[in-house]
């Protein structure tokens, strides 16, 4: 019986939309193609024109000052990059980190705002929490076929499914720690005569700031995991390397790019999160 | 004209339907339009009128709106139904816009649990009512240096609130009223949350401070000794209803119903009422050289020192000249057996 019922064809409808959006909107994503990806190749190019030594002394150096008190950091940070560039993956490194940084800028940029908004409504909320739940379930290979369509092949739609694969942390936190905000404190800021700008810029923002700083960790963290994947549509990187060990099944190779992921991802984990228990 | 004018004042949280307002008609309780309808009247028709300079404490046990009640002051809260007044401006008919203003030229508030922002210091803390209108920070920063002088914590301006006591959390707070200068300071259940003799301190200070600074203060509180303390003015809440207001020898000593009555049972009368309402007229023949003196204006349990070694008799002076004499018998039965004072001695 239940064979008589006509199957949804859900899938063309599917196809069909992607395939409108990408005629309809190739007005926006192709100069979103063509400006993010020259600003990307010029900030590689950039990156890669820094001599190496300096590059991981000035890192070392950064840490240093972030992360007061702590020597051990720097120079475990400094080893782990000097690995890298000993394994000959330096200018994957710098692929993969512009990446990861433009996706969890955009996604920051996207997703706090977001999060703003679905504390003030709860119709709102209501609305982007199946969505949130929606992105992170899927499984994040799918993003990767409508990136494809939209914008080629290459670092642009890398970061697009980056992007959408990491912003829900940041949202979803942004949104948590903006409601969770005691009652009073709330009171006491209305009490005072705050516009709802002054009350979001000098008491919600700065009291959500520790919940909000946590969703932008994971949301960074989701990104690096996402730029890797993103290397099977051709999104340069580390991820390039693991993916075509993987197809060789070379086992050696892969190890050490996975190594060298394992260590970006470490240093930028301690980056964005001393950076949130400062103060 | 008064500062603080509410008129009929009604707040019902959940849905106002017809029905609840007819249950409200009815002058039905708290706990039955609960049960019928599920709306949760917490102010009923309030009627209060506070005036310049006096210190109004709104007394009762939690659940009797009294929170509801400060709130509707400065409209944290919107009232479902009754007018509020404040210097002669109905505030509920305010817009958003003119509400903010308004609030942030007349109000100031102090919180139970002091809503002190923790990433501000003590300083930034106390001039926030200023930074939010806009005032140059050098100008702002002097102000609450001052304020922070008055509740005596200019020494802590640098510190996180969380590196202070409770007690001091709270000067901070007041002194982040007080930087705002405004004449109308809210007091929620300010110091309930202090241990009982940083609390009898802070009630102190209070009372020093206000006779400086002469402010209209609406306190709420639900111990009865505070209220006691430090009202020029008492109101009695219950279930939402104002039960009775007067000055604290009045409620006292002339309970208007039973409610009130059970409240005022055991308070300590001696620390209430004053020589003057105890005393009886002076009889000119008698002899009152020999007897200690106590001025009529002083609280009863100052009495107890004087009454040693068997002295039954006290002359009471107001302002040196004899006005009555105050009785050990008619002491010990005020305060102990709980009489009313006759109507003519207040």
């Amino acid at each position: 019986m239940l064979d008589n019922i006509p199957r949804l064809p859900l899938s063309e409808w599917t196809t069909e939309f992607v395939r409108w959006i990408t005629s309809a909107f190739s007005f926006i994503f192709d100069p979103i193609n063509n400006y993010l990806g020259t600003l990307m190749n010029w900030i590689i190019t950039g990156l890669e024109f820094i001599p190496p030594v300096l590059f991981i002394i000035i890192i070392m150096a950064l840490s240093a000052i972030f992360m007061k008190k702590k020597v051990l950091s720097p120079i475990l940070i400094g080893i782990g990059l000097l690995f890298i560039y000993n394994q000959g993956l330096w200018e994957n490194l710098i692929d993969t980190m512009t990446l990861v940084i433009i996706s969890g800028l955009i996604s920051i940029v996207i997703g706090v705002p977001l999060g703003i908004l679905m504390s003030r409504s709860n119709t709102f909320e209501m609305l982007m929490k199946p969505i949130l739940d929606l992105m992170q379930t899927m499984p994040a290979f799918v993003y990767l076929i409508p990136a494809v369509a939209f914008f080629g092949i290459g670092m642009v739609p890398g970061v697009f499914a980056s992007v959408i694969f990491a912003s829900p942390p940041t949202i979803r936190l942004t949104n948590l720690g903006i409601r969770q905000i005691s009652e009073e404190l709330i009171e006491a800021s209305d009490s005072f005569g705050t516009t709802p700008m002054q009350k979001l810029l000098k008491v919600q923002l700065p009291l959500a700031r520790p919940s909000i700083m946590a969703g932008i960790n994971q949301t960074i963290m989701l990104a690096l995991s996402m730029v890797v994947i993103a290397s099977m549509i051709g999104a340069p990187g580390l991820g390039t390397e693991v993916l075509s060990s993987l197809q060789r099944a070379q086992v050696g190779p892969g190890f050490v790019a996975g190594l060298g992921i394992v260590i970006l991802a470490i240093i930028i984990d301690r980056f964005t999160q001393t950076s949130n228990s400062n103060k | 004209m008064s500062v603080i004018e509410i008129k009929n004042v009604t707040k019902v949280f959940g849905p106002y339907t017809k029905e609840v307002e007819e249950l409200l008609h009815k002058n039905k309780s708290k706990n039955e339009i609960l049960s019928e309808t599920g709306s949760t009247v917490a102010v009923k028709s309030a009627n209060l009128t506070i005036e310049k300079s006096e210190v109004f404490v709104v007394m009762g046990l939690s659940g009797s709106g009294k929170s509801t009640l400060i709130r509707l002051i400065n409209r944290l809260i919107d009232p479902t139904s009754g007018d509020l007044m404040i210097k002669g401006k109905n505030v509920s008919k305010l817009s958003t816009a003119e509400l903010r203003e308004f609030r942030r030229k007349n109000f100031s508030m102090v919180f139970q649990s002091f809503a002190l922002f923790p990433f501000k210091s003590v300083l930034d803390n106390t001039a926030f009512g200023l930074e939010v209108r806009n005032m140059p920070k050098k100008e702002r920063l002097k102000k609450a240096e001052h304020a922070l002088k008055l509740v005596g914590l200019d020494g802590y301006k640098n510190q996180k609130p969380n590196q202070l006591s409770g007690g001091m959390q709270q000067r901070v707070g007041l002194a982040r009223a007080l930087a705002n200068d405004t004449d109308i300071l809210l007091m929620d259940e300010a110091f309930s949350a202090l241990d009982p003799l940083i609390r009898k301190e802070m009630q102190n200070e209070l009372i020093q401070l206000q006779q400086k600074m002469q402010k209209t203060i609406v306190f709420i509180t639900h111990d009865l000794d505070e209220a006691l303390s430090i009202g020029d003015r008492i109101a009695l809440m219950k279930d939402g209803e104002i039960a009775q207001v007067g000055t604290p020898e009045e409620i006292v000593t002339n309970p208007e119903n039973d409610y009130v009555k059970a409240f005022v049972k055991d308070i300590d009368r001696s620390k209430v009422l004053k020589v003057k309402h105890v005393m009886r007229p002076a009889n000119s023949q008698e002899n009152t050289d020999a007897n200690p003196v106590i001025a009529s204006e002083d609280l009863l349990y100052k009495s107890y020192d004087s009454f040693k070694n068997g002295i039954r008799e006290l002359t009471v002076k107001d302002g040196g000249k004899v006005v009555g004499i105050v009785e050990f018998d008619k002491v010990f039965e005020v305060l102990a057996v709980g009489n009313e004072v006759e109507e003519d001695a207040r």
